[in-house]
């Protein structure tokens, strides 16, 4: 985006660029708040795919079983893939130590008590964080509904994790965070039974509403339930991401644009 | 909640354009908001006289104008208004829809006392 010679006035958003008023000269600028964030995330994003690594924004709300989450697919993949974890459990060291103590590479970002990453804070962790032969970077993202999904980390993918305790309708009541999600994971299924009110299909549906159709998985880290598809679809992602880069290209999350080359060198 | 950075990042893009045109002030800041952009429009006028004080922009006037949703479906071709949590098309109530409009974060323009 150019905001100095007008290239970003299209025909669509002319009209509101210009509003002059007596005594005041009125300048366009047709810029997005977070155009700053984005740069950095697109130039984090370069980082990753210069090192050949998917990266992973999980989101949700507190306790919705991110950590855990982690912790049973490090068991089961770390065989067959470096993974390392960025943890955004602003207050403690809690998540990053249980991270380690799989025996995979964690860091925390410790910057108080902000409700969200930013690119930024992502880009200072990288360097604390060797991605050198890394297949995945997951980053647990702040336990927060609401401002994750505004900030791009420089993520190829947004996981979404809704634990089944917390309602099925809160894919409706969060339309922002969900419409964001590039697969979403219905957790701690082993609770169903107990929880008559939730229905997976039910929340699945508000998911379509939003004209999404990512996978939504249910499963449960406590029993191991469903667990399966959601290694396959690490694997068939982080598949799909390799042939990308092979082609020169790279990926986004699904709300927002695909396809952006690889024309970023990292400084 | 994150309207307060928001501010500041507006409020940075804001001096600097302030800046570029050797501004004596701010006298009113347009933004174009969506209601999927994840920010709270009534938070982030809150916000802004906070963020603003002391900075070229104080006492400058924040005019938000609000972004329909528009949804464009991709079975029928459609063009209708949505609602946040129901982005459907209007006229075949398919689920497969493009956003055309509806999560703008946009700086439109300031106006500046030269
Ligand atoms: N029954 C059941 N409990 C679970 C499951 N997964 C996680 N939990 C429990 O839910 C609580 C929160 O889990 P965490 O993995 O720490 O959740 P988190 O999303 O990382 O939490 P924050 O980082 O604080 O947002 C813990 O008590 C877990 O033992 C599950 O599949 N089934
Ligand atoms: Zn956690
Ligand atoms: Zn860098
Ligand atoms: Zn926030
Ligand atoms: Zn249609």
């Amino acid at each position: 985006m150019c905001n100095t010679c007008g290239c970003n006035i299209t025909p669509g958003n002319r009209k509101h660029a210009y509003t002059p008023v007596a005594g005041t000269t009125a300048v366009s600028v047709l810029q997005n708040l977070l155009a700053k964030n984005d740069d950095q995330a697109a130039h984090n994003r370069a980082h990753f795919d210069q090192h050949g690594v998917l990266t992973i924004n999980l989101m949700s709300a507190p306790g919705s079983g991110k950590t855990t989450l982690l912790e049973a697919t490090i068991e089961t993949l770390k065989d067959a893939f470096r993974i390392g974890v960025i943890e955004g459990d602003l207050a403690t060291e809690n998540d990053a130590a249980r991270i380690r103590a799989k025996g995979v590479p964690a860091h925390q970002i410790t910057t108080g008590s902000a409700c969200h990453l930013d690119a930024h804070m992502v880009h200072e962790a990288l360097h604390h964080f060797p991605l050198e032969g890394l297949d995945f970077l997951f980053i647990e993202n702040v336990g927060n509904l609401v401002c994750p999904a505004s900030f791009d980390l420089g993520q190829h993918r947004n996981v979404t994790l809704l634990s089944v305790t917390e309602g099925d309708d809160k894919p409706a009541k969060y339309p922002v965070m969900f419409r964001a999600a590039d697969c979403v994971l219905l957790t701690k299924c082993d609770l169903l039974p107990l929880l008559e009110d939730f229905d997976p299909a039910r929340a699945e549906g508000y998911v379509r509403n939003l004209a999404n159709d990512a996978p939504v998985l249910r499963l449960s880290a406590r029993n191991g339930q469903g667990l399966n598809a959601w290694f396959d679809w690490l694997r068939q992602t982080r598949a799909q991401q390799q042939a990308r880069l092979a082609a020169g290209g790279t990926t986004r999350p699904k709300a927002r644009p695909e396809g952006a080359p690889l024309n970023e060198t990292p400084a | 909640m994150h309207e307060l950075s928001v501010c500041q990042a507006l409020l940075a893009q804001v001096a600097a354009v302030a800046r570029a045109h050797d501004a004596q002030g701010v006298r009113a800041v347009r933004l174009r908001v969506g209601p999927l952009s994840g920010v709270e429009v009534s938070l982030l006028k809150q916000a802004y006289p906070v963020a603003s004080a002391g900075t070229l922009a104080e006492s400058s006037e924040l005019l938000i104008e609000l972004a329909p949703i528009r949804v464009k479906c991709e079975t029928c071709g459609a063009e209708s208004e949505a609602q946040p949590n129901r982005l459907l098309c209007a006229r075949c109530g398919d689920d497969h829809t493009r956003l055309m409009s509806g999560d703008e974060l946009m700086l439109m323009s300031v106006e500046l006392v030269i």
